[in-house]
């Protein structure tokens, strides 16, 4: 297989005396979605926030396209290419969708008037729609307020944000958790195409069909370290599953 | 597995060519109709009234004049607190520090002496510089200390008007330059509009752009929505919330100073309602004490009210007590809206 786009390898993260990681690695391959799974308290949204710049690990090396990396900040993240769809999508509720796609990274006018700050809403607003077009997003009104929109557009709106930004990796947290199934089905199909747009997406759920459904592998984190890889095409989910309650070991199982 | 896959929704095609002009219509409708407007038909209703019960003395052009600069100071400070609760804060201060900065102002300029726009420019610094000064000071104790909005500005308020105080020795200072007055306190521009009709026409205009159409307008917007998206963003929030609580104080130290131009004196206390009639002022006029709305068109239009509510009750021969009775329930019911809006809204 290629080189992997993003790789951690041995990281330790521990919060008090709770000990989130205890050496954990975790491999990304370009233009794949592998999908993050664990039970409850397994240490996959700390291992996440480690990846995307929001922890710092105690211990450990995060390899970017083969190079040892730091990532202080999330922004260093995603100076690197890593975006990250959080749980909560991080959205400002009373701005425009394309507002909260830019915002932070803001288009201004040309000249003295993008001098003085003034926003091109226009551009913004065009590429905003232009970005919903490819990936499938349908928010009708693209100057109403993200409070009005639904949660599945909502969801659409803050993936449509970190692929706009992303050139290679996309975490998303638990994306469907407060999803309907018709909603639910959108998100797969937009996770389908962002990795069709050539980006790795990273899927961290507790759903096993849809990580079967949507995922070409899948990683098992129990207990901070990672215990299972698996191809979806080939896995059961009776063995993720047992991978992820301890009952079938690979790799060793725990140290 | 590709033929599960849901085809795309057709609108997500259609959308991006189609119909967003029809769209800005319908969020006009939504959101200025519900708000700004609204609040704007209600004054527009009010100034019909008098006009039509009292023509002879309502509907003149110096009633209209009066009016206005009754409204002007007030502007001014509203226009730094619209700014303020958008970031869904507030600041109680800004009237102390209008008093603090009109002290400082009127003691530079008489330390200075002479009676010349040298002495009187000098002093309008004094005052900007006095406002910033306590607006920073929030700004710093908000985000950096932590310590609640509501707090740290009832604090500054105390320790501004206390302040001005201890260096009057409570009693007011008078001695501001005649030019001063003469000119920014009473004088016309062309002979018919005050100045400062004009000056706090600027900084309505001026900050209203500001906000509705720059980086930092919209950065002022994001943090009061979702201060965590924000920070997420990448964006330096406690630096804007400083830029925000220091410019809310400029705003009053250029209030401070205007108010010394009008009244030729520092009028100690004279000001204590002030920070409440802008907060009035900003929610009259649509802004949100939840964060993330309001225009400076709508405190504009808030400002008004209560103002042209009193000099009509004067010229009317209501007695005028009834204006503070009939902006409490109009404040009430402005916030009700938003509030019923918003729970319109999270209902989806």
């Amino acid at each position: 297989m290629a080189e992997p786009v993003l790789e951690a390898r041995g990281i330790v993260k521990s919060f008090g005396r709770v000990r989130a990681l205890r050496g954990a690695a975790f491999t990304v391959y370009p233009g794949e979605v592998v999908a993050l799974v664990g039970d409850n308290g397994a240490g996959k949204s700390t291992l996440v926030k480690t990846l995307s710049g929001v922890h710092q690990p105690d211990a450990g090396e995060i390899l970017f396209e083969g190079t040892e990396v730091r990532i202080p900040t999330p922004v260093a993240a995603r100076a690197l290419g890593i975006e990250t769809v959080y749980q909560d999508l991080a959205l400002a509720p009373d701005l425009e969708p394309s507002a909260n796609l830019f915002l932070g990274r803001e288009e201004l006018r040309g000249g003295l008037l993008g001098r003085l700050g003034f926003l091109d809403k226009g551009a913004m607003r065009r590429h905003t729609g232009e970005a919903f077009g490819r990936l499938g997003v349908g928010v009708q009104n693209t100057s109403a307020a993200v409070a009005t929109l639904s949660g599945g557009q909502r969801q659409g709106v803050a993936v449509s944000r970190a692929v706009m930004w992303a050139s290679k990796v996309v975490f998303m947290d638990e994306p469907t958790a407060a999803l309907g199934v018709v909603q639910t089905r959108k998100v797969l199909d937009l996770i389908r195409r962002v990795r069709e747009q050539g980006l790795s997406v990273v899927l961290i759920s507790h759903n096993m069909p849809e990580v079967f459904e949507v995922s070409d592998r899948i990683e098992v984190l129990r207990l901070g370290e990672r215990v299972a890889q698996f191809r979806a095409a080939e896995a059961s989910m009776e063995d993720v599953v047992g991978a992820m309650t301890g009952a079938l070991t690979q790799n060793g199982g725990p140290r | 597995m590709s033929e599960r896959v849901a085809p795309p929704p057709p609108d997500a095609e259609v959308e991006p060519d189609g119909g967003p002009g029809d769209e800005h219509i319908t969020l006009w409708q939504r959101l200025v109709l519900s708000s700004t407007l609204r609040i704007l038909l209600i004054l527009g209703g009010m100034i019909v009234v008098f006009s039509v019960l009292q023509f002879q003395q309502f509907a003149t052009v110096s009633n209209l004049r009066n009016v206005a600069t009754d409204a002007s100071i007030l502007l001014v400070i509203a226009v730094g607190m619209t700014f303020v609760i958008i970031t869904a804060g507030i600041d109680l201060s800004v009237g102390a520090v209008l008093v603090f900065s009109g002290v400082i102002s009127a003691n530079v300029m008489e330390r200075m002496g002479g009676d010349n726009w040298g002495v009187i420019l000098v002093g309008l610094v004094a005052a900007l510089v006095s406002g910033l000064a306590w607006g920073m000071l929030n700004g710093v104790l908000i985000t950096k200390a932590r310590v609640p909005a509501l707090i740290v500005t009832l604090g500054t308020l105390g320790m501004a008007q206390g302040a001005a105080l201890l260096i009057t020795n409570g009693v007011d200072e008078r001695e501001v330059p005649f030019t001063l007055i003469d000119t920014i306190g009473t004088g016309d521009v062309f002979g018919q509009i005050p100045w400062l009709v004009i000056i706090a026409a600027a900084v309505a205009i001026v900050f209203g752009v500001v906000l509705a159409a720059t980086r930092f307008g919209r950065y002022t917007y994001a943090i009061g929505s979702n201060p965590e998206a924000a920070r997420r963003a990448g964006i330096a929030v406690d630096r804007h919330l400083i830029k925000v609580y220091g410019l809310a104080g400029v705003l009053a130290g250029l209030a401070g100073w205007l108010s010394l131009a009008r009244f030729s004196t520092t009028t100690i206390g004279g000001h204590a309602t002030d920070n409440l009639q802008a907060i009035a002022a900003a929610v009259l006029g649509g802004t949100s004490l939840f964060g993330g709305i309001g225009t400076i068109g709508g405190t504009v239009v808030g400002v008004f009210i209560p103002v042209v509510l009193q000099n009509g009750f004067v010229i009317t021969g209501v007695r005028p007590f009834w204006q503070q009775v009939a902006v409490g329930a109009v404040l009430i019911l402005a916030v009700y809206l938003d509030q019923l809006r918003r729970r319109a809204q999270s209902r989806n």
